[in-house]
């Protein structure tokens, strides 16, 4: 049984069917690629398994549950973390504040509990201070770990929303696009990071990426996605050298 | 200028950075207790009515500097707040109770206007609430025969573990208290994970709602603190005015209390006390100006009103933070001396704050 199971989903805006009929299983410890060209369905998909978006038909299941009901905000509680295209990060806080909400997942204490600021608060406050320092250094940020995000360069933010979504400590870990608007280096960095999150902490990634070198390099397995339906599923290689593949990027 | 080498995680969660603080706050604290002795009776009512102010601010602070939400109906909750109070003091309840129920009363009407209020922002939410602290004036002035209407109610004095709460000076302290208080807990809300979340929604909702945050829960949340906290300034300013009417409590002070958090720097606890000054203190700048200025323009109705309206413009256009704004480049502009570059802040935008708190 996979950690992710998508079956038959359906979703319409206006008279566009964004998704039709997608169905797919990510294993546990995998790391799964949607490609396709713009406006394939691929981010839409990110926002149905995020909950932000119904379903009009079809399920999601994640980790044997039922998540296609869920509220959006259990979604991170169950361990799903996201990363969007366009960063949304917090601007107007540090990097340290911005990483310590990513265990908000995590935060046991009463609000009455908080107000008063009980011992069981501030020992709750180091414990997460000591779990985003170990994001911290995996991901090389100490430089900015004090810095207001929007006096940040592009290519740190986006490293900045990786490490939040990793602060949550998750079971699957979605990146929306990872490497747009990085350059060749930060692109690299990117690819090992991606390896290393899933070698070193055993998380199963699904990205959505269009830069089909990362794609190649880190990918176990491809779908491809044309108009909102599934056009190729498999290893890379194989997905590139599709026919109907080529053909949705390149016309006939 | 001065560096901070950290050596634990506690430096980042405690609440003074350096001696430094400790110092000047202990400066602030003395200079409070021993105002009463030193200032004219006068000066100590103002003193009490800028605490009162803060306090409010602090709340609508909360809302608006820090979970984003406008409010153009906070005088709602300062007239729920002081009406409570009056009733139950008359019914001869003790301050200690009347003044948290005051307080935990003003939260639950928060909480019934947070409510609706959740799918709306920006200007809808502001003629949301606008409208909602009409229909609170309203029902202060027809609900007769608790509130009189407008004739008004007086207040009674307070009595405080036996002693009477009839001097200004004793209604000071009592303000000062308060408010203390009430830093005391917004400081610790933000701090922990619950101001954290306020911040998130306010900067992204989605990426707050994809890290686990409820944005119903805590939206509701903040403006039950926020509606609380000015709740409790209502009370005192209750028993500040003596005598209470509806009219005290209507949309100019909701935009007095606006402009209070904007004028001081959204964003800031800072930013509160310097605002409260400022709503204080310039009727009184422009009551002395009058008798300078020509008949002409002293004798204008709504002078006041169109002062603020002109300082809040200037203040946008110029300094997006705020009073607290230009104190903290003031500071660095000494801190750095003879450095200081002209283009150091040039890239701020509104809602930001450059240190924490």
């Amino acid at each position: 049984m996979g950690l992710v199971e998508a079956n038959n989903l359906v979703i319409q805006f206006g008279g566009i069917r964004a998704v039709d009929d997608v169905s797919f299983n990510i294993d546990q410890g995998e790391i799964y690629t949607i490609i396709g060209p713009n406006g394939a369905g691929k981010t839409t998909i990110f926002n149905l398994i995020s909950r932000i978006y119904d379903p009009a038909a079809g399920t999601i299941t994640f980790d044997g549950q039922d998540i296609t009901q869920e509220m959006p905000h259990r979604i991170a509680q169950l361990g799903i973390a996201r990363t969007f295209q366009n960063i949304e990060l917090f601007e107007n806080a540090t990097v340290l504040d911005n990483l310590l909400l990513g265990c908000h997942r995590h935060c046991r204490t009463q609000f009455w509990q908080e107000i008063v600021f009980l011992p069981v608060v501030r020992r709750q406050e180091l414990e997460h201070r000591e779990k985003v320092e170990e994001v911290i250094d995996f991901l090389g940020l100490q430089h900015y770990r004090d810095q207001f995000v929007r006096s940040l360069p592009y290519g740190v933010r986006k490293v900045v929303e990786l490490a939040r979504a990793l602060a949550t400590e998750p079971k699957l870990l979605m990146l929306d696009e990872p490497s747009s608007g990085l350059n060749v280096e930060e692109t690299q960095d990117m690819a090992f990071w991606i390896r290393d999150i899933r070698q070193q902490l055993g998380i199963t990634l699904l990205m959505v990426e269009h830069d089909m070198k990362l794609v190649a390099d880190v990918s176990d397995r491809v779908l491809a996605l044309n108009d909102g339906r599934v056009i190729a599923e498999g290893s890379p290689s194989s997905v590139q050298d599709n026919a109907d593949v080529v053909k949705a990027y390149l016309g006939e | 200028m001065r560096f901070i080498f950290k050596t634990t995680y506690q430096q980042d969660i405690r609440m003074y950075r350096h001696g430094g603080d400790i110092f000047w706050y202990g400066l602030l604290m003395l200079a409070l207790l021993v105002a009463p002795a030193v200032l004219d009776v006068y000066y100590i009512g103002e003193l009490t009515l800028m605490a009162i102010f803060a306090i409010a601010g602090v709340g609508l602070m909360l809302l608006t500097g820090y979970t984003g939400q406008i409010s153009l109906g906070h005088a709602a909750f300062f007239g729920v707040g002081a009406y409570t109070e009056a009733v139950l003091i008359e019914a001869g309840w003790p301050f200690l109770l009347s003044f948290p129920t005051a307080g935990l009363l003003a939260g639950a009407v928060g909480v019934a206007i947070g409510l609706p209020a959740l799918r709306l922002t920006g200007l809808y939410l502001a003629i949301a609430t606008l409208a909602f602290a009409f229909i609170v004036e309203e029902v202060l002035a027809r609900w007769e025969s608790v509130t009189h209407g407008y004739e008004g109610m007086p207040v009674g004095d307070i009595s405080l573990l036996g002693m009477e709460i009839d001097m200004e000076w004793k209604l000071y302290y009592v303000a000062i208290a308060v408010l203390i208080l009430v830093m005391l807990a917004a400081f610790n809300i933000l701090r922990s994970p619950t101001g954290r979340a306020l911040v998130a929604i306010r900067d992204s909702e989605p990426a707050a709602q994809s890290m686990g945050v409820n944005l119903a829960k805590y939206k509701t949340l903040a403006f039950a603190i926020s509606a609380a906290f000015t709740g409790l300034a209502g009370a005192l300013y209750a028993h500040k005015l003596l005598y209470i009417s509806p009219d005290a409590f209507t949309i100019f002070m909701s935009i007095e209390l606006l402009l209070m958090v904007v004028i001081g720097g959204l964003g800031s606890l800072h930013g509160v006390v310097f605002g409260a000054a400022f709503i204080i203190l310039l009727p009184q700048a422009i009551a002395i100006f009058r008798d300078e200025l020509p008949s002409m323009i002293a004798e204008q109705p709504g002078l006041e009103a169109a002062f603020f309206g002109l300082i809040l413009v200037v203040v946008i256009l110029f300094e997006p933070l705020g009073i607290y704004g230009r104190w903290l480049k003031v500071k660095h502009y000494f801190a750095v001396f003879p450095l200081y570059r002209k283009a150091t802040f040039k890239r701020q935008k509104s809602y930001t704050r450059m240190t924490q708190h």
